[in-house]
């Protein structure tokens, strides 16, 4: 079993802060009562917790531009309450860190690729606004290891990166099965995967969405299969402190609108023409029907502007994770109802 | 009596210098040696040329990521297309400007402080006038430039910033310490060295941990204390203890006659202190100084545990870019080289320091 000596001492750490932080939201859980609203428009800016470097969710690009799934969802909320998805600032966190960073108010929003779990969404005092990507978890492998499905890998070393609900799943997984294997935890994911490709480990176990995306780096990505079993439900989205109904709804809806304008076939380009649709759906969206953006605490533009400055779901998986990128993820589960997927947002009216 | 036989003819000595006689004499002298000597060759010769060919011969300079992956040579153009992302990290790309001037300015004026013959009190204001330029470049609001505001400032400039401020501040603070931990006075003793033992007895990993995810669930709804100076307040406290026993080491080299001598002539502690005993003591322990400002230098990429992004961080993050993926190899070579080249210039420095104050014993 090999670890990473800092690996460990933060995981350590981690363990000692968690217990603290417990303890810490005992007494301090009713201090955050105040409007995040409020808070947010005082401020001028949004501020969002982001992964600090995961392609496809939020990553800064060789300008120091954010860009990433995550990373749209953060700008729709700006642009529903300022009318601007540029309003937003952007504290990259580990995986550490997330969660206090969102309990101690140093963040106004947690979208950093993480998954909704019960534990979380309690004992954390964390609320989750609807997933914005369905990812799972799978095993790569090489082909030259013979394996065609995850039963057999009993007695496999296994790179897994530590903190994350991965490392659990893999544990639980084998457990179920009565099978064993070693870990090797390394928090970097870059050295995780060269750890990979240098054989150090015979499977390197993630989500399918980074799964595919770390392929692509192998000199030859042909010589390596992600195995057919997915062994977990990974729904990712942004999350906000409990407490603040309204700040919560605000961002689930922002949400709701990007799905809701995919299925009316609204998109940053017609947006404008679609001010003149005599869809009644159409019209209560972008807030031509007045009344629903109040109800939010926002003006009637929230969803327009959303559409307007970010784009519809689609747009946002296309350009980030979609085929054209070089991760190149097809849409899979993370569809339309209406298209055999599994994405239904509720009706804006 | 007188000796008639011819002596044996001496022949010309064996040349005992230049070139030849170096390899001789070092390389080949015996048939061990020259077993030693022919494996390293072989071994440099299975090392070099490959090296030699992936660094130069077959890397790329300027071609997208995909043309890259296929060659077999370095990939340059990771650092071509990523190198201002890597050295400013989120500083506004049209801004990028300001931060290298602001380097430069430390560059230059540290060049100006080799010379001995400028070091004077015109020389310290010098130094304070180029810190005032750096902070209002770095920072804007005044002059016409955009106010930018710390939490964007990352890459190369973040490094030095943590560093040089780090080193300014922990320098005399540890000074301080180490006269506090020889002090008589059982008080200040106590204080002093529960300080330098609490601080030396943890990792900086988690002093920083402790800045950073600790400190703000104790502070009031909506106090934020800047990322950036929490972790420069860590990195100074871990510096000042290791300082101060160093400095205490320097302290223990002066011989009492020393300090009986300076209260002789009537100085106060501070006087005797400032005047006799800190500049032989400092100047005693200038390496092992200099090894822990280099230290603090290297040490200050932990900062990536409060996702601050500091060089090795915006490496990091470029690496992550899905065009870039793989290339990391390139990557950290580049900032190697950064870090290597700031680190070298340290150690001649203090070298440099050293043979002007040429310390006579």
């Amino acid at each position: 079993m090999t670890y990473n000596s800092l690996d460990n001492r933060i995981n350590r750490l981690h363990q000692l802060s968690i217990i603290i932080i417990s303890i810490g939201l005992c007494v301090s859980s009713d201090v955050f009562g105040g409007s995040t609203l409020n808070d947010v428009k005082k401020k001028g800016f949004v501020q969002c917790g982001v992964n600090t470097g995961l392609a496809g969710f939020s990553m800064p690009d060789s300008k120091g531009t954010w860009r990433g799934l995550d990373v749209d969802s953060c700008r729709a909320v700006a642009a529903a309450v300022f009318g601007d998805a540029s309003k937003v600032k952007f504290t990259p966190l580990n995986s550490q860190q997330r969660f206090t960073a969102l309990q101690s108010g140093e963040v106004d929003i947690l979208a950093r690729n993480t998954t909704h779990t019960l534990q979380r969404d309690t004992a954390l005092g964390l609320n989750f606004a609807p997933a914005i990507y369905y990812d799972g978890q799978g095993f790569l492998v090489s082909k030259k290891l013979g394996v065609n499905s995850a039963l057999e890998l009993d007695g496999a070393t296994i790179c897994v990166k530590p903190g994350t609900t991965s490392e659990l799943n893999v544990a639980d997984y084998f457990r179920t099965h009565k099978m064993s294997y070693n870990p090797v935890v390394i928090e970097s994911k870059d050295e995780l995967i060269n750890a990979f490709f240098a054989g150090r480990c015979d499977v390197y176990t993630a989500d399918i969405s980074g799964l595919a995306a770390d392929r692509t780096i192998a000199k030859n990505p042909s010589d390596f299969k992600i195995l057919p079993e997915t062994i977990s439900k990974e729904p990712l989205g942004p999350a906000v402190r409990q407490g603040d109904d309204q700040w919560f709804d605000i961002v689930s809806w922002s949400i709701y609108a990007m799905i809701n304008a995919e299925e009316l076939g609204v998109s940053s380009k017609n947006v404008n023409k679609m001010l003149k649709s005599t869809n009644p759906k159409i019209q209560r969206l972008l807030g031509v029907t007045a009344g629903l953006g109040k109800s939010l605490g926002l003006n009637n533009r929230w969803a327009y502007n959303i559409i307007k400055h970010v784009g519809n779901y689609g747009e946002s998986f296309e350009r980030n994770v979609g085929e054209n990128t070089p991760l190149g993820l097809d849409r899979g589960i993370n569809q339309l109802w209406s298209k055999g997927g599994i994405l239904y947002a509720p009706p804006i009216r | 009596m007188i000796n008639n036989e011819v002596t044996d003819i001496i022949g010309p000595p064996v040349m005992k210098n230049g070139w030849g006689a170096w390899i001789n004499r070092n390389l080949f002298s015996s048939w061990f040696n020259t077993v030693l000597t022919a494996i390293c060759l072989y071994t440099l010769w299975l090392i070099v040329p490959p090296l030699i060919k992936w660094f130069f011969i077959n890397a790329h300079w300027n071609i997208p990521a995909e043309e890259c992956r296929l060659g077999d040579g370095a990939c340059w153009s990771f650092i071509v297309h990523n190198f201002r992302f890597i050295l400013f990290g989120f500083y506004p790309f049209e801004h990028h400007w300001r931060p290298a001037l602001a380097i430069l300015l430390f560059g230059i004026i540290t060049l100006v402080s080799i010379n001995k013959n400028w070091w004077n009190r015109k020389l310290m204001y010098l130094w304070l006038v180029t810190f005032l330029g750096m902070a209002i470049l770095m920072k804007g609001g005044i002059a016409g430039l955009t106010p930018v505001t710390a939490d964007r400032w990352g890459g190369l400039p973040l490094t030095l910033i943590l560093s040089v401020t780090g080193i300014l501040f922990a320098y005399p603070a540890g000074i301080l310490l180490a006269l506090g931990r020889c002090s008589k006075m059982v008080g200040i003793r106590a204080i002093c060295v529960g300080y330098i033992e609490l601080i030396r007895g943890v990792p900086l990993i988690s002093l920083l941990f402790m800045a950073s995810v600790m400190f703000p669930l104790f502070l009031p709804d909506g106090v934020v204390i800047n990322k950036l100076l929490r972790a420069q307040i860590a990195i100074i406290l871990f510096a000042a203890a290791y300082l101060a026993e160093t400095v205490r080491g320097g302290l223990q080299t002066i011989p009492k006659g020393q300090y009986e001598a300076a209260s002789a002539l009537g100085l106060s502690y501070f006087q005797q202190m400032r005047l006799i005993i800190l500049p032989q003591a400092l100047k005693t322990v200038i390496p092992s100084t200099v090894n822990i400002f280099i230290s603090t230098f290297k040490d200050t990429s932990l900062v990536v545990i409060v996702a601050l992004f500091d060089l090795l961080a915006t490496t990091k993050a470029s690496l992550a870019n899905p065009e870039w993926l793989g290339f990391s190899r390139e990557g950290y070579i580049f900032v190697a080289v950064i870090y290597f080249t700031f680190c070298f210039s340290m150690s001649r420095f203090s070298i440099n320091i050293e043979k002007e104050l040429n310390r006579g014993y």
